[in-house]
């Protein structure tokens, strides 16, 4: 066996993974979209990253990358955070494929907790890296248990958890990874995203894969699928708002980043996603905080 | 429920049900038949296989012989034990109902007694919080579980009312048969009269058919129609209460009956 | 102004500039070799070999360079490469009992039939640091050596098969084909071929700490260590155009057979039970734990009530993996910015609903 050091990406397959593994995770991911919302278990390989780093996503990503695709990589919104380079640098390496920062132009976007902010459209596959792809997982530890559940539709111990919350806080107090019903049928996990992203994955245009590594299971949400926020009628599903715009780009309608400025506790409120954030300025769109530094 | 109709045809029917562990006799060789609306009391010393056959009749264990038949609402007969699964998990939370001798085993410790009361509805499709939170108040009320505790959680409750919640729990959506496993066991003499007392009323208020297992005559006498006296794995002797308790015709319930002090 | 807080490519290529500066140590000592990490390093090697899954001694030490000795670093290193190689077939299952013995001991019986060999173990030192090695302690004698071609006998265990003393392997499995965790997704319950590969590939500590539990009574099975050897096997691959196998290699590996706790009843005659563990190179310790781990994960098989950890399957198998387990944990140094600021929201949210309440209330007393 060689043990000559691969500095030159060259040497791998194109998109590092073999083409009998693609193959396994494509029929994985067949069978995800034609059971939206089903976990499918696959046979995950070991990535040269860390798990926890977004290997599902990875190799979801790596087994569908065609050379034309133009991929974009975020992590927390922001495409220049240090996962999403060191994904997207990888990509260029094994695969050569273009990239963006651009939500428009791309034609595959790989995702660690958001999702864009400007609507997605048809053709755009939208890859979610997930830690825990089961909802459940937190009220029932058991994956013998849980999958059971799955198959018998019992999601009451869910509801339960939500009137805890309600009960203890007057509303429901998850605020993030907020558990949907998919097509009528399947709990799902929409990954750790802010609730706050839930309405975007609801009949949205784009095919939504999602791939958790160590945990071995791949599902998805394909187009203009039904996605439903768990609640109760008279407590409804709400997203998070914030009182103020976004100082850069005077955005009100968008996530936003808490950004602690100086040792005095100065805040200032910033887009979480940066394409969207940078758009806007340059389309002539300015926050407080812009008008204020002039 | 046409009890009129049904009153031939018996709820549940054990037929020659045998579990053994190993080399170990559970049960051997058990039949009997409960009706609607009544109330079957299992009696004997511990060892004497009652908690496994209690476990055998609620589908919570396989006997190795022998069969358990279940009368559904639409009057077919199910066999317990080779139904599908999720039809047996459909019954075990809408049809039955069971009380754990430690309230900890029934209830979810971590949840507060409205969730665990509201749990049964929910997986039952009640969405709406209000509505599920009105009907915990009042089987809490029902169940003499103080009201202004149902946003705590039943760790910090007394034994006795981490009972009584667990029977709110259970009967929050009217179970047409209940499972009893020694209800009032580990319980101080003073707690145990009170939740008693409670049990009977709802027996009779609700016209409840139930199994119950337990070792105390007092309890069997109180609420049961009838006994199925145990001993080494196979019933020794059955009949109406009254009848077993007062004139014992096996030697072992005779036994049995005058090591208790008659209530 | 707004400066940016999220890190970016330099910062990234920095990083590893420093990471391989960091390794190097002082130029002033010499580069550490590959060669002298696998000759002298052997046991780091065999785990990394064991638990990454290769059986390749120059790949494993080279990990361990790259990797500055953190062992589950190198073990992922090698984990990430196997990804990367094409699988021609599968070998034959390598005959154990046609061994050949560095060092062979059984601690149920004083004698067995092929000898007790012990072979090279720290078993009997002292654990005295020995500052010779520091001062370059130079070439160790020379041991008597066995004669060349190395002794083989058959398993111990085998002996008490034969007069159905022990349960024999075949009767705790299926005659399926074994499964391959790393090419099809595990499924709960596991069978046991699955299992045991799942153990092999799992981290010796947490091993080695839930088979200690098992001896402190969480779970006791009872062991004996029936035969714990260490030798080299044959290597044989059969091509399907062949006809017949060939000899490929070989590899050194450790296997321990436990004996324990029997199980019988009037019917049944009694018999001991067996836990079985196998590790790349030399790896006792490993090869140890996994097979009381083992014994204990065959509780539900074995008609034993499950109480303890160590018999919780899914518990075990789920969390045995050291490079999923460090993965995970360590993902808590990634940016939470997004979860992070949707909980500071609603703590405030709710602080300021306590907050309003407390200020209603007074209000209400005052009036």
């Amino acid at each position: 066996m060689s043990t000559e050091t691969q500095d030159d990406g060259l040497e791998y397959n194109f998109a590092y993974l073999d083409e009998q593994t693609k193959r396994m995770i494509r029929r994985a991911l067949l069978k995800a979209v034609a059971v939206p919302g089903y976990q499918v278990p696959f046979a995950g390989r070991e990535m040269p990253m860390p798990y926890g780093w977004g290997t599902g996503g990875i190799q979801v990503t790596a087994s569908i990358l065609e050379p034309d695709d133009v991929l974009k990589v975020i992590d927390q919104g922001a495409d220049d955070t240090t996962n999403a380079v060191s994904i997207r640098k990888f990509f260029q390496r094994v695969a050569g494929v273009a990239t963006t920062e651009k939500t428009e132009g791309a034609t595959l976007i790989q995702t660690r907790h958001r999702i864009p902010e400007m609507p997605l459209h048809e053709g755009q596959i939208l890859v979610y890296q997930v830690p825990i792809p089961e909802p459940l997982r937190f009220l029932e530890p058991r994956e013998t248990e849980t999958r059971k559940m799955h198959a018998l539709e019992e999601y009451g111990l869910m509801h339960v958890k939500l009137y805890e919350d309600i009960a203890r806080h007057g509303h429901i107090a998850t605020t993030y990874a907020y558990p949907v019903k998919v097509n009528d049928r399947y709990i799902m996990d929409p990954s750790p995203t802010p609730k706050f992203d839930n309405p975007k994955m609801n009949r949205c245009a784009a095919l939504q894969l999602f791939g958790a590594g160590r945990e071995k299971r791949i599902y998805a949400v394909p187009p203009y699928t039904d996605v439903v926020s768990l609640d109760f009628e008279d407590h409804p599903f709400e997203i998070q708002a914030w009182d103020n715009p976004c100082s850069l780009c005077g955005e009100t309608n968008s996530f936003l980043d808490e950004v602690i400025m100086d040792d005095q506790g100065t805040r200032m409120f910033v887009c979480s996603d940066t394409d969207h954030c940078t758009t806007r300025q340059q389309q002539g769109y300015q926050g407080p905080g812009q008008e204020a530094a002039e | 429920m046409t009890e009129t109709e049904n009153l031939q045809t018996p709820l549940l029917s054990v037929q020659s049900v045998t579990k053994t562990y190993g080399p170990h006799l559970g049960c051997s060789d058990i039949s009997f038949d409960l009706y609607p609306g009544e109330v079957v009391g299992i009696v004997g010393e511990s060892g004497s296989g009652k908690t496994t056959l209690l476990n055998c009749l609620a589908g919570r264990l396989t006997p190795d012989a022998g069969k358990v038949l279940y009368t559904d609402r639409l009057g077919s007969a199910l066999n317990v034990h080779t139904v599908s699964e999720p039809q047996r998990r459909m019954l075990m939370r809408t049809d039955w109902a069971f009380v754990h001798q430690h309230a900890r085993d029934g209830l979810r410790m971590t949840v507060s007694a409205g969730g665990n009361v509201g749990e049964r509805l929910m997986a039952g499709g009640a969405r709406h919080y209000g509505n599920i939170r009105e009907q915990a108040l009042d089987w809490l009320e029902k169940t003499e579980v103080d009201v202004s505790r149902i946003d705590d959680r039943p760790d910090t409750f007394s034994g006795g009312m981490q009972q009584r919640l667990q029977i709110a729990r259970n009967l929050v959506t009217g179970p047409r048969l209940v499972f009893m496993d020694e209800p009032t066991g580990g319980l101080d003499v003073s707690v145990q009269a009170r939740l008693l007392d409670l049990l009977r009323g709802l027996v009779s208020e609700m016209g409840l058919s139930a199994i119950i297992v337990t070792h105390d005559l007092a309890v069997a006498r109180l609420l049961s129609h009838r006994l199925v006296v145990m001993r080494r794995g196979q019933i020794v002797e059955t009949g109406l209460t009254d009848q077993v308790l007062d004139d014992p015709q096996d030697a072992y319930t005779q036994l049995l009956v005058s090591s208790v002090l008659h209530p | 102004m707004y400066v940016a807080v999220k890190g970016g490519e330099r910062a990234i290529d920095n990083a590893h500039r420093l990471l391989a500066e960091d390794r190097r140590g002082k130029t002033s000592t010499p580069d550490l070799t590959v060669d002298q990490i696998r000759e002298q390093m052997k046991l780091a090697v065999d785990r990394v070999m064991t638990e990454g899954s290769v059986y390749d001694p120059d790949l494993a030490a080279l990990a361990l360079k790259q990797a500055r000795g953190d062992m589950i670093e190198a073990i992922f290193l090698v984990r990430a490469y196997r990804t990367t190689l094409a699988r021609f077939g599968s070998s034959l299952p390598v005959e154990t009992g046609s061994m050949k013995i560095d060092r062979r001991i059984s601690a149920a019986f004083k004698d067995v039939p092929g000898g007790q060999i012990l072979g090279p173990t720290f078993d009997y030192t002292h654990r005295l640091i020995d500052f010779k090695l520091a001062a370059d302690g130079g070439d160790p004698e020379e041991a008597i050596s066995m004669d060349d071609a190395m002794p083989q006998a058959r398993h111990v265990l085998d002996l008490l098969a034969g007069e159905g003393l022990v349960e024999t392997p075949e009767a705790s499995q299926d005659q399926a084909p074994p499964g391959d965790i790393t090419r099809t997704p595990v499924e709960f319950p596991m069978d046991r071929s699955t299992r045991l590969q799942s153990l092999a590939r799992g981290d010796e500590g947490f091993l080695l700490a839930l088979g200690y539990s098992t001896q402190r009574g969480y779970a006791r099975t009872h062991p004996f260590a029936g035969e714990i050897r260490v030798g080299r096997v044959a290597v044989e691959f059969q091509p399907e155009e062949l006809g017949f196998p060939i000899q490929i290699g070989e590899m050194e590996m450790t296997e321990c057979n436990m004996i324990n706790q029997f199980q019988g009843s009037k019917t049944v005659p009694p018999q001991f039970t067996r836990g079985y563990g196998i590790a790349l190179g030399h790896g006792e310790r490993k090869a140890m734990a996994m097979a009381l781990v083992d014994r204990s994960l065959r509780a539900g098989e074995l008609g034993e009530e499950r109480t303890a950890p160590s018999q919780d399957e899914e518990f075990v198998l789920s969390h045995c993996d050291n490079v999923q387990a460090t993965g995970f944990v360590e993902h808590l140094k990634l940016p939470h910015y997004v979860d992070f600021q949707s909980e500071l929201n609603l703590v405030r949210k709710m602080r300021r609903q306590v907050e309003d309440g407390i200020a209603f209330a007074g209000k209400e007393a005052a009036e």
